[in-house]
Order: structure tokens, then C-alpha cells, then sequence
């Protein structure tokens, strides 16, 4: 069945037509991770599709992964253009590089999940906490509730990880 | 003039040369035009076909791109008596002017038509923002966009910026150097009477300028504006019969990709952009090489888009592109110079259908700056680039765009004159 919910203010909405997608957010509802992996090559793929992106064969199963890794990039939003996103200004977008099958199947390539940063249950970062975020830094996911049944995964810094003495930041604060 | 020894080539030399760019027209670049984006249209393409000096009869293909934000071709060719062998509307913003003049090519190579106009109409400040604000900004967010703008990841710059962060930490490249192609841009707008933005800025005022995300100040964004845009294109042969010199097409590349189209940020290095795919097309299409081009038109969305395009197409080495845009090779004057006209950042917003109309005319040797006209009718340049003066470049006999849809996809083009 489909899933609905309003999340700062943005009706979001998973079709019952979108069978990955709804696959998806449910695990996230149990925050619990899970990403598709090829029935034929092996690969885990972010964000859900229909096919194979590396050998086009239709066939997956739904595998628990850990979500745990490391920001790729970021930006940090300044001027929100979603209206409900203007009272948690600035707020964090992150590219996280999973742990899992970073440098597959080649160098350059990672399951880079998107996500904000948010504190620990979910909610949209402080400023002081936003601070200490940069390309390097150790993350681990979260998720935000956002309806019955419906979850959006989420970056945390990761207290529990070794950081690097200096993650990469823009250099205008 | 005298083309270069030809590179080698995979690709059909013989649709080198074979086609041009006869015709091109606008309208005001503006904000609140008070009228719709048919009537922007039907202004634009009448302006490129009486360029051409052709009659609306002489046409018979229309091409147009939108985002479910303009009129389509039908109300145009209705508007100016034109009946239609062939028109598609196709859906696109940036990057789309070129690969649609590689498809008005191969519709005319196909013997579909004789002489195909293309244009873009919008209202990108009074009516569909395209920054996403307005009715963009609070639709409900379903499919793959759940995995961008449920996290407030909607707009160009926000969409764009991990690839612009990322250089900045693969290659240490520094807000002051990017900075320098509004500078540069604005000085070009400041000598071009029809730029909507004609003030000069430093790169200080850029950097002073509040940030919006990270890392795109005000300033290196580009400006929301209203207007039509539109070109000719027809064979070379009939290019004679038409009212200007002829500006023939070397080679094009549309709409070309980096992996993984659905997220290209899963494929990196995502410091790179599909030029560094595109330029293996473009060149050896085209016979010539990025040392040979006299003035580019990198697509200027943002401060960031003109510099990576320039590096991934190979104007200076990979890395080296913040050195490239801030050395003054870029400014009217310097080796090769970029979008003459001041863009998207100083002239209007039009997905970048007006970057191929500036180097139209800087091949044509007809920039339209404040230069006194002769009495043939033609601009008596000055070559005094100061505030209010000219901006035509000494020597333009070849040029090449390139247009920005995202990181992960892009189109060229590479122009000559005779």
C-alpha cells in the first residue's frame, strides 16, 4: 500500500505503484537499513531502481546494510528555498560514502547516501553541531519518523568513531 | 580561414562545415516581461528568421525546450503563418540548445526539412521561478525525488554543490579564483547595452555577498529573468543566400553523460563533469582542439559551472581550472575570452540559448556594444574594453559552447567563420 505523510511541511508520498520505494522507506520505518543487491552480479545499489546499474539484470533481493561511513561532500544551506526548511537554517545536505563496497566496482564509485545532519533522533542539526562537520567526517545513520510506517534515513556524527583531527571545511564560515 | 590539420576522427567529417547558424534573435532580457512566453516566442524567433533574412515561409522545422513551463511550437508557427514539416518540443533546461542543433542538423541531413528554428521562451523571474522557489518549492515530493528534496536538496546550486565542494578539496582550489568569473563576466555585461545586470562587480563584492549554500555566494549565482530566444539553422548552401556572413557548424555533442544518469554522484571522481566524455566528441567532430578556439561560452548557472566545463573540456589541465578563470584568460582581451555578452550571470537567464547567439555574432564580427556603426552598416569596433565600450574580441574566427544541464550531463558546440 502507498505511504503518506507531511514532513516540514512538504506532502511527501510513495505510490503503491513505486515498489522500490516502498520496499525501501519500510525498512526505514523499523530503522533498519536495507539497499537492493543484484541477483546476478552481487553489487548492493543506492538509490533503489528497477535494474541492475552495473549489468542490467532485473533480479534483486532486499540486504540489510550498515550505515556507517564518511562525508564525500556537503553543502551547508544558507537561503532554504522550501519554506518549512527556513527555521533550521543552515542546515547540512551530506554525500556519505558507505563503509560497505566503498571502491566497488571501481575506484571512484561508493554507495553514497544522501541525508542530513541531524541529531541523534532525528531532528535537523544545531548550528554548533553543524560546525564540526566537513568532507572526512565519521557518520552514522539515524532516521527521522515522519508518518506511520514511513522513515527518511539520516547522518549523525558518529561520537563512538575516530574523526579525522581536521574534516574538511569551506573555508568562509 | 585556414582550418588546422584534422585530428583524427571516429565520427562523420563530412557534417563538418555542411550546416550554419543563419539567424538569430531575442527580446529584452527582463524581469516582469507582462506578457507570455508565446508571445516571448513568437517575438524571439520573427527577430532570428528577419535576421536570416528569410521570410517565416522559408522555415518549415521548430525545436523547442521546457520544463512544462512555456508555450510549444505549434502557437509559435500559428503566430507567424508558418506551417510545420516537423516540430518537437522536447523537455530540458541547460545544455539543450546544442543538442538541439545537432538534431535540426540530422532532421535536415534526414531530408525532413530545409531550415529549422529553435527557441526557448520563459518567464524565469514572473512566472516559473527557476530557482525553485513558488509552486517548485512546495509540490509534493514523490518517486526519485524522495531521495532529494524530502532533505531540502532541490534547487540547481544546492543539486550542484558536493561537486563544487569536492573540487575545492581535491584541488585546493579557493572561493577568490571562482569568484573571478563574475568579475570578469560582469565587465563584459558592462559593455553590452542589452545585459539585464550592467554594473561591474569585484571579486570582493563577490565574496562579501551572503552565502546561499556553500559553497555559492549571491554572486555566483546566476539572475532569474524573463525573455525568448531563438536561432535559425539551415544548410550551408542556402547559408549563402542569407543576409549575414555564414557561421558554419564544425561539430556538436548533445546531451552527453557521466555513468549513472539516475545519481551520477554514485560514479565519481564527482570533481569531474560529463565534459571530460563530451570533449572526446566534440573535438575530433569538430577537426579542432580547445588551443585553437578564439572565445568559449561556458555556461555560466554558476561561477563554478564556467570553470569546471573549461577544465573537463581541456582548456587547462585537469585541477587547474580556479588558475585558469582568475589569470585573465578569460576577460575580453586575454587569450579567450568567455561568454562576451556577461551570461547568465550578468545578461538574462535563458538556458543558454543566448551564449550561441553572442558567438554568432563575435563570428560575424557584430557584437552589439556601443561601438558607432559605419556606413556599411557594420560596427566600427574600438577594441577598448573599459566600462561602456566594446566587446568584440580582435579575432574570433572560432569558438565553442558549452552547456550545463547538471555534473552529469552536457552538450557543445564549436563554430567558424569564414
Amino acid at each position: 500500500m502507498s505511504l503518506q505523510a507531511t514532513y516540514l511541511g512538504m506532502p511527501l508520498d510513495v505510490s503503491d505503484l513505486d515498489v522500490e520505494n516502498l520496499a525501501y522507506f519500510r525498512h526505514c520505518a523499523a530503522h533498519d537499513f536495507h539497499l537492493q543487491k543484484c541477483g546476478a552480479c552481487g553489487l548492493l545499489r543506492y538509490p533503489p531502481t528497477t535494474g541492475c546499474p552495473w549489468c542490467a539484470s532485473p533480479k534483486s533481493e532486499w540486504t540489510r546494510v550498515e550505515g556507517k561511513g564518511a562525508v564525500h561532500s556537503y553543502t551547508e544551506v544558507h537561503h532554504a528555498i522550501q519554506p518549512a526548511f527556513k527555521a533550521h537554517t543552515p542546515y547540512l545536505i551530506l554525500l556519505v560514502d558507505l563503509d560497505t563496497q566503498k571502491g566497488k566496482p571501481s575506484a571512484d564509485e561508493a554507495l553514497r547516501v544522501v541525508g542530513n545532519l541531524v541529531t541523534p533522533d532525528g531532528i535537523l542539526a544545531p548550528p554548533e553541531m553543524v560546525r564540526r562537520v566537513g568532507i572526512g567526517t565519521r557518520v552514522r545513520m539515524v532516521f527521522s519518523d515522519v508518518g506511520a510506517g514511513f522513515a527518511l534515513p539520516q547522518w549523525t556524527i558518529d561520537e563512538g568513531a575516530t574523526q579525522p583531527a581536521k574534516p574538511w571545511r569551506y573555508p568562509q564560515e | 580561414m585556414t582550418m588546422p590539420a584534422e585530428t583524427d576522427t571516429t565520427s562523420p567529417k563530412y557534417l563538418r562545415d555542411k550546416y550554419a547558424i543563419v539567424g538569430v534573435g531575442e527580446t529584452e532580457y527582463m524581469r516582469g516581461s507582462g506578457v507570455t512566453t508565446r508571445a516571448l516566442g513568437t517575438k524571439a524567433v520573427r527577430n532570428a528568421i528577419e535576421d536570416a533574412g528569410l521570410k517565416p515561409s522559408d522555415v518549415d522545422g521548430l525545436l523547442s525546450y521546457q520544463s512544462g513551463d512555456s508555450t510549444f511550437s505549434n502557437f509559435i508557427a500559428g503566430d507567424l503563418g508558418i506551417r510545420p514539416n516537423f516540430y518537437m518540443d522536447v523537455f530540458g533546461g541547460g545544455s539543450s540548445t546544442e543538442a538541439l542543433v545537432g538534431m535540426a542538423m540530422g532532421l535536415m541531413e534526414a531530408g525532413m526539412c530545409k531550415a529549422v528554428v529553435i527557441f526557448r521562451a520563459m518567464n524565469g523571474f514572473s512566472q516559473v521561478r527557476i530557482g525553485g522557489t513558488g509552486a517548485r518549492a512546495v509540490a509534493p515530493v514523490s518517486g526519485d525525488a524522495l531521495h532529494g528534496r524530502a532533505y531540502g536538496w532541490q534547487s540547481a546550486g544546492q543539486m550542484f554543490a558536493p561537486t563544487f565542494m569536492r573540487h575545492m578539496h581535491d584541488y585546493g582550489t579557493r572561493p577568490e579564483q571562482v569568484a573571478a568569473v563574475k568579475a570578469i563576466h560582469s565587465e563584459h555585461a558592462s559593455n553590452n547595452p542589452k545585459a539585464f545586470y550592467k554594473q561591474r562587480f569585484t571579486v570582493a563584492d563577490v565574496l562579501a555577498s551572503r552565502i546561499i549554500c556553500k559553497p555559492l555566494h549571491l554572486l555566483d549565482c546566476c539572475v532569474e529573468t524573463d525573455n525568448g530566444t531563438a536561432l535559425v539553422v539551415t544548410t550551408a548552401d542556402r547559408a549563402r543566400d542569407c543576409r549575414h556572413p555564414r557561421t558554419l557548424i564544425r561539430g556538436v555533442v548533445g546531451r552527453c553523460n557521466k555513468p549513472r544518469t539516475d545519481m551520477h554522484y554514485q560514479h565519481g571522481p564527482i570533481s569531474t563533469v560529463a565534459g571530460r566524455y563530451a570533449r572526446d566528441i566534440l573535438w575530433p567532430n569538430s577537426g579542432v582542439g580547445p588551443e585553437d578556439i578564439d572565445a568559449t561560452g561556458s555556461y555560466d548557472a554558476f561561477t563554478f559551472t564556467t570553470m569546471l566545463q573549461l577544465e573537463d573540456y581541456g582548456f587547462c589541465k585537469k585541477g587547474e581550472g580556479g588558475e585558469y578563470v582568475s589569470d585573465g584568460t578569460i576577460r575580453l582581451g586575454g587569450r579567450r575570452p568567455n561568454n562576451t555578452s556577461g551570461g547568465h550571470l550578468c545578461e538574462g537567464y535563458t538556458h543558454g540559448l543566448n551564449m550561441v547567439i553572442e558567438n554568432v555574432r563575435q563570428l560575424r564580427h557584430d557584437a552589439d556594444d556601443s561601438c558607432p556603426v559605419g556606413p556599411d552598416g557594420k560596427r566600427q569596433h574600438t577594441y577598448d574594453y573599459r566600462e561602456g565600450g566594446c566587446r568584440q574580441v580582435k579575432k574570433c574566427e572560432l569558438t565553442a559552447n558549452m552547456g550545463w544541464a547538471s555534473p552529469g550531463t552536457g552538450s557543445a558546440m564549436v563554430m567558424r567563420n569564414e
